[in-house]
């Protein structure tokens, strides 16, 4: 299968630490193949494929599971361990679409008015300003600065309306992180991700977690501010044909505003990270 | 305020409340849940407030109310001065409303229940889930059926009542655990009529009616 072997060789979110109990066992599947997590000591959970033990490390608050004995180091978030923040692991929603579809929704603006209406953006705000789209080649990541939007709520911590800065990073084929203006702490930004574990090509399970600066909100209104917005992409993308994303132009054109995502497009085909992708390149 | 409601945004069963309170014009106070990841509605702190391990959970007039057709009886009894919602006045009126406030509940145990297993990996039996959901929709669409013969787009008379309401949220998101409306025309319809009131508030998974118009054209 195209991609499959490059897939491998990343790490993959597969449960929010600590959240099995001791001799608790849950399967789940990853790229295809079935595996199982077992509850240990102290929080600890251990993932199986057949006879393998996989490697397995916490980080993000996520548990990160590996087919490869020598896989691609997992990314870095500095900002996240940032003291004062609040570290909110959002839970697992799954949707019938293509790990890749999902990283690539979360990285495109000019939705917000329409999916998130009156909460991300709202009309007649929808135009996108030009920003500044590019491929870091020391970290072989996609990366978009000074965009800026209008948004009537941009957190639960926001009060009105605000023109909101965004940074987007796509640090692995199915991370994908955005930092946004933080309205309690204008010096600062939020840092909000969407981890994806690929349960085959065509569905995949997401775990949005965050590092916020915000003292007033209970995680209950966080995390549930979070779902609403993840939720409401979840119709969008199940509905999206078809399930794989597709990589040629020709397949399917997207707008003016999506230079994130014409980006990402380019950049997962000349990394060869086709697993969930459609190609008519062989 | 006039009640407090132990919510959660993705919940069929809170959105009824929210839904009908806005209809109403009503205020109230919302206390948010982690139902996923966290599992608070099982925890000790709503424990003490009631047993039933379910959202959502209404404070009203001293009341611990814990099913929402209780919730949508109270509300319409005491906010909807023309006794449209909830006709007390008419025994048939009342009684097919009963019936279908019963049928509302059915549709948690199907669709709701597949729901949760598709969206948020609960571990049901979905297939029984799925079967169960699929023979809600086909009661459902009959009714309506019979119904618009009888020149009506409402499940029970001429009005909506809280029988629409009760129904309409897993009706509407049978999407979201896979069964699509496409097979319901009459559904599909009263979906239409619902999300055409004048008040009419969204729950993620279901769209406002120009926006449906929007991303279907887009698909
Ligand atoms: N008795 C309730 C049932 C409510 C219900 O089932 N709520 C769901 C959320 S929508 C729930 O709390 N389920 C508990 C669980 O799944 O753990 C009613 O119809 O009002
Ligand atoms: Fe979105």
């Amino acid at each position: 299968m195209l991609g499959l072997e490059r897939a491998k060789d990343d790490w993959y979110p597969v449960a929010i630490a600590g959240s099995m109990g001791e001799c608790e066992s849950h399967t789940t599947r990853l790229l295809g193949f079935e595996i199982t997590l077992h509850g240990g000591k102290n929080g600890a959970i251990s993932v199986n494929f057949g006879e393998t033990d996989l490697a397995v490390q916490v980080k993000f608050d996520h548990v990160w599971t590996t087919f490869c004995d020598n896989p691609r180091p997992l990314f870095d978030i500095p900002e996240g361990d940032e003291p004062g923040r609040v570290r909110v692991p959002c839970g697992v929603v799954r949707v019938k679409c293509s790990p890749l579809r999902a990283v690539e929704n979360f990285l495109d603006i000019a939705h917000f008015p329409f999916v998130h209406t009156d909460i991300l953006g709202a009309e007649p705000h929808t135009e996108v300003a030009p920003y500044d789209v590019k491929i870091d080649e020391s970290k072989n990541e996609v990366i978009a600065t000074k965009v800026k939007f209008f948004q009537p709520q941009a957190a639960k911590s926001a009060g009105d309306g605000i023109v909101t800065d965004y940074v987007y990073r796509v640090a692995a084929p199915m991370v994908s992180i955005l930092y946004k203006t933080c309205p309690p702490k204008p010096e600062a930004q939020d840092v909000i991700t969407l981890f994806v574990q690929p349960l085959d090509e065509e569905t995949c399970d997401v775990w949005p977690w965050m590092a916020l600066y915000d003292y007033e909100n209970s995680m209950a209104d966080m995390i549930s501010f979070q779902q609403m917005i993840f939720v409401q992409d979840r119709s969008i993308l199940e509905n999206q044909i078809p399930r794989k994303l597709p990589l040629d132009p020709r397949m399917e054109i997207p707008t003016r505003a999506d230079m994130t995502s014409i980006a990402y497009r380019r950049w997962l085909k000349r990394s060869g990270a086709l697993y969930g992708a459609l190609t008519e390149a062989v | 305020m006039s009640f407090r409601l132990y919510n959660y945004v993705l919940s069929g069963n809170c959105y009824k409340v929210r839904l009908f309170a806005s209809l109403l014009g009503v205020s109230y106070e919302s206390i948010a849940v982690d139902f996923h990841p966290g599992q608070e509605h099982k925890g000790e702190k709503l424990l003490q407030i009631s047993p039933a391990e379910t959202l959502p959970i209404m404070l009203a007039d001293d009341m611990v109310l814990t099913e929402t057709s209780a919730m949508l009886g109270w509300m319409a009894s005491k906010f909807d001065a023309g006794k449209n919602w909830w006709p007390v006045n008419e025994p048939t009126k009342i009684t097919l409303i009963i019936q279908w406030l019963g049928f509302a509940s059915d549709l948690t145990l199907t669709i709701g229940e597949a729901r949760l297993h598709s969206m948020l990996n609960r571990d049901v039996d979905v297939d029984r889930a799925l079967a169960g959901g699929k023979r809600a929709l086909r009661l459902l669409e009959a009714r309506l059926t019979e119904q618009s013969l009888r020149g009506s787009q409402w499940l029970v008379g001429e009005n909506p009542t809280i029988a629409d309401i009760a129904c309409f949220p897993y009706a509407a998101l049978a999407p979201d655990a896979g069964l699509e409306h496409d097979d319901y025309p009459v559904i599909r319809n009263w979906l239409y009529a619902i999300r055409s009131l004048d008040g009419f508030v969204t729950m993620p998974g279901i769209h406002e009616v120009h926006k449906l118009r929007d991303t279907e054209n887009t698909l």
